[in-house]
């Protein structure tokens, strides 16, 4: 129950450091800040933000509309395809667009060669800008509306379109007035939450030079040494990231009077031939082409003819042993919270649930800075404490992976709890009754019960908080220990000087592993499906 | 008082003045119970009354606020002492079956053997798989079984380690209907075969007749009446039971004799006495099969809605008074609505309830009567 306390209050430390900075402190800078780039932040963010939401929906709710009530061929397999690109950080994404789309490049060569119209041309070579970003950003995060959307249009009965009809409205009719009015809710949650992994992208923004608050708190904090500035500027990230939560939060709500899953009768797809099976096949496999196929395809030709290596091997082992020592810390943390509210049911130990739920909203440039500045004043006071011992001064805390692996605690628990909360309602309170009326004692019960049915989601959860620490860019960047380097930080490095061929294979590792949970999620979305 | 003792280890369960809260609130209040050796009770009440809280304190999952608990004359919890879950030799079938997924059918049912010596496991296993008839069965998992094939392992694996007492919490309640009630037959079939003594919980009448051998009919954290079926449903002691175990109508009377009340339908006679003063204002309640049609009666009404049963029609008849009663009448008996229809009363045993208002008169000898004229 303490742990349960304490990871709460982790959790909560970056917050409440961050607004604790915007009412008690006053930054020298904070006035120019105001003056000068704020509100290009402010702007960018928002745009940024505005065409991410339009791009995802874009392409998410007409795939999901189509796999779900059409047949054509491959359809199944574009079903899962689909998802693919959620193995794709933003930042590789974009790395990879930008070598691809370079002037000297194989697309403007072969363009030049045919001599294509400068109109097709010149957007191609602006991939750094505002709308570029935009695209890469929507291209890895479609998955989220199309998977919230499928789910959503699995979900409604069949009897609810059937009753449309026989009122007599046309199939674009049902369409418009029932099927996607009660499948919006999901389509919001979706979108909001492809607009918090936008308001938290780090690498795809600064490769790209668009100003937003996130490049603007490091720019701050590293360029002008303005800590307060840099965590009022985080807090004002907080309050949009606040809004997008309870936005979020209202639609969940609303996706469960929506859906009845009682009486989810299968229902007959219409099939398509002809160019209208091809164009739908074409909308459904364009996505997954553009945010997956290719840039993976070009990455693979660039480290099998042009990469130079090196480091690789002792890279991937740095990765995957912070990988792993993170996610077994994560996912304990959670196990412990989980139970504790399942054993003591308690009201102050739902809230400190719903506060870790909220994790996963905050950018992991704001649990970087969050946990950088408290434990900076205490190394600070540290070394000034331990000189008078004749100590050398050092970085006692915040250089060590130890802060790191603390600040992917805050920013994952919520995945790895969200996880294990799911898995442990459905061991129902009547397993443990059964199992202690037939003779066992509670801690039996755990041990015959509980094992083998937490098993799979617990390896679930390891897996996803594992992926998502390699991914992770901003906060480890930041955190890590002096000449510390991950696949992520080095793609990054690599990226940052104009090397992005040689990048590609830090980045195909990354995508490999990040595949695994995508196969998961897949299967445990078709398993949904057949129950 | 050594009667009362051999009383008590002759009774498979005893509730002694339970209370017991939820969430704060008082639910059940000083409910007093005793259940037989190798008798099947119920617990039959609406959503709310308790009965859930009343199994779960047996069980052990529910400490006491006032009263006791005695299983074979053992004491099994107190306001300030209870036995575990595990110790207490007490086996429940949940609403929600709650097999162990993890676990095929007959380890399901061996979860509870492991104190026994292994042969005699496997016989008790294989025993049960007869009783519920899923012989061949025991190698597949939880759900690859049926809805009522799940229900009934669970009663295997409640009733393998040989439980003092089964309880049943709505086992049939997330099943159809049509099954619901066979399921019950069974159900009791199998327990009788085994010798159990069990407790079932519902809100389901007919679940509650098709099961049990005495029923508790519970209202608002306590017990109305604990009696036979047949009891309940002819017999009621309080308007609240007889309008819960099935339909029937009240109607206006008064005390006319030591056994006898004059009503619209005529003088009624009662093979009891009432113990009301003459005059007391009373309601008489009737079922459909209490009346019945007859051209000849001299009492009428005007008939209002019909309904055709193929053997029989069940009329509805609205008398002067307004009240609308409900009778049978023979299928060739084919009134038109709005024609005035006779009814006759053939009444087994006269249910009479005092009407509830405060009876002014203190000579009144009946304690329960509210309304004696003045």
């Amino acid at each position: 129950m303490i742990t349960a306390i304490g990871a709460a209050l982790c959790v909560a430390l970056p917050v409440l450091v961050v607004l604790g900075f915007m009412l008690f402190s006053t930054s020298e800078s904070w006035s120019h800040l105001v003056e000068t780039v704020l509100w290009r932040y402010i702007l960018h963010s928002v745009l940024l933000s505005v065409a991410v939401a339009i791009g995802v929906v874009m392409i998410g709710v007409p795939a999901a509309w189509l796999i779900s009530f059409y047949a054509f061929p491959g359809r199944r397999l574009l079903s899962w395809l689909l998802l693919l690109p959620m193995a794709y950080p933003a930042y590789i994404l974009a790395y990879t667009y930008t070598g691809l789309l370079d002037y000297s490049g194989p697309v403007l060569t072969w363009m030049r060669n045919i001599d294509a119209p400068t109109w097709v041309m010149w957007p191609l070579l602006e991939i750094r800008s505002i709308p570029g970003a935009a695209v890469m950003l929507s291209l890895v995060l479609y998955p989220y509306v199309y998977l919230l959307a499928r789910a959503a249009f699995l979900e409604q009965a069949a009897n609810v379109m059937e009753a449309g009809y026989s009122l007599g409205q046309t199939r674009s009719q049902v369409f418009l007035r029932v099927v996607i009015p009660m499948a919006r809710p999901a389509i919001v949650a979706g979108t909001l939450l492809a607009v918090m992994e936008t308001l938290a992208d780090y690498g795809t923004v600064e490769f790209f030079g668009v100003q937003t608050f996130t490049t603007g708190i490091v720019r701050t904090f590293y360029g002008l040494r303005d800590t307060a500035g840099a965590a009022q500027l985080a807090s004002i990230l907080l309050g949009f990231v606040a809004l997008l939560v309870i936005l979020e939060r209202l639609s969940r709500r609303k996706i469960q009077y929506y859906s009845d899953q009682n009486r989810r009768l299968s229902r007959l797809a219409v099939t398509l031939t002809g160019w209208r099976a091809i164009f739908a096949m074409v909308l459904c496999a364009a996505p997954m082409m553009l945010g997956f196929a290719l840039p993976t395809a070009v990455l693979g030709y660039w480290t099998l003819f042009y990469a130079e290596g090196g480091a690789l091997w002792s890279l991937t082992l740095n990765s995957f042993v912070l990988a792993g020592i993170a996610s077994l810390v994560v996912v304990g943390v959670a196990l412990v919270i989980a139970y504790a509210n399942r054993l003591y049911p308690a009201p102050w130990l739902s809230n400190v649930t719903t506060v870790i739920g909220l994790g996963y909203a905050l950018p992991g440039v704001v649990v970087a800075i969050g946990v950088l500045i408290p434990f900076g004043a205490l190394d600070q006071w540290l070394s000034r404490g331990l000189m008078a011992f004749g100590v050398e001064p050092r970085l006692w805390i915040s250089g060590s992976i130890g802060l790191l692996i603390f600040a992917y605690t805050v920013r994952f628990l919520a995945v790895a709890n969200g996880n294990l909360v799911s898995g442990l309602s459905r061991i129902r309170p009547s397993l443990d009754h059964s199992g202690r009326l037939l003779g066992r004692t509670q801690s039996q019960v755990l041990r015959q019960i509980h094992v083998p049915l937490m098993r799979g989601s617990v390896l679930t959860a390891i897996l996803i908080c594992f992926v998502d620490v390699l991914k992770e860019l901003p906060a480890t960047l930041i955190l890590r220990p002096f000449d510390f380097n991950t696949l992520a930080v080095r793609v990054y490095d690599l990226a940052g000087d104009e090397r992005l061929i040689d990048a590609a294979p830090a980045s195909l590792m990354i995508i490999a592993v990040g595949l695994l949970p995508v196969i998961l999620l897949n299967r445990s979305v078709h398993a949904a499906n057949h129950d | 008082m050594p009667q009362i003792m051999t009383e008590s280890v002759m009774d498979a369960l005893t509730l002694r003045d339970l209370t017991l809260s939820y969430d704060g609130d008082a639910v059940v209040h000083g409910v007093d119970l005793a259940l037989k050796h190798r008798e099947l009770g119920c617990l039959l009440g609406p959503s709310g009354c308790g009965k859930s809280t009343l199994l779960r304190a047996i069980a052990g999952f529910q400490a006491l606020d006032d009263g006791e608990i005695l299983l074979a004359g053992e004491t099994l919890s107190t306001p300030n002492a209870m036995v575990l879950p595990e110790h207490r030799g007490v086996g429940m079938v949940f609403q929600d079956v709650a097999l162990f997924p993890h676990l095929t059918v007959s380890d399901n049912i061996a979860f509870g053997l492991t104190d026994w010596p292994k042969p005699e496991a496997r016989t008790r296993i294989s025993e049960l798989l007869d009783l519920i008839g899923l012989q061949g069965l025991d190698a597949r998992y939880p759900h690859e079984l049926s809805g009522g094939q799940q229900q009934r392992v669970a009663l295997a694996r409640a009733m393998a380690p040989k439980p003092k007492l089964l309880l049943l919490d709505e086992p049939f309640s997330g099943l159809d209907t049509e099954l619901r009630g066979r399921l019950a037959s069974e159900v009791r079939a199998i327990l009788k075969a085994d010798g159990i003594s069990a407790l079932l919980v519902t809100h389901d009448q007919r679940e509650a007749f098709d099961f049990a051998d005495r029923i508790a009919v519970m209202r608002a954290g306590r017990i109305e009446q604990f009696d036979t079926a047949y009891q309940i449903y002819h017999e009621p002691v309080s308007e609240f039971v007889a309008h819960f175990v099935g339909p029937g109508e009240v109607i206006d009377a008064s005390v006319s004799g030591i056994r006898s009340v004059s009503s619209p339908l005529g003088e009624l006679a009662s093979d009891s006495d009432f113990g009301l003063p003459v005059g007391c204002p009373v309601h008489v309640f009737l079922r459909p099969d209490d009346l019945i049609h007859d051209d000849h009666s001299p009492y009428r009404g005007r008939l209002i809605a019909k309904h055709f049963r193929g053997a029989h029609h069940v009329y509805e008849v609205q008398l002067e008074s307004g009240v609308v009663l409900g009778c049978l009448a023979p299928s060739h008996h084919n009134h038109e609505l709005g024609e005035n229809v006779g009814l006759r009363l053939e009444l087994e045993h006269l249910v009479v309830f005092p009407v509830k208002r405060l009876c002014l008169r203190e000579d009144c000898v009946n304690a329960r009567c509210t309304g004696c004229p003045a």
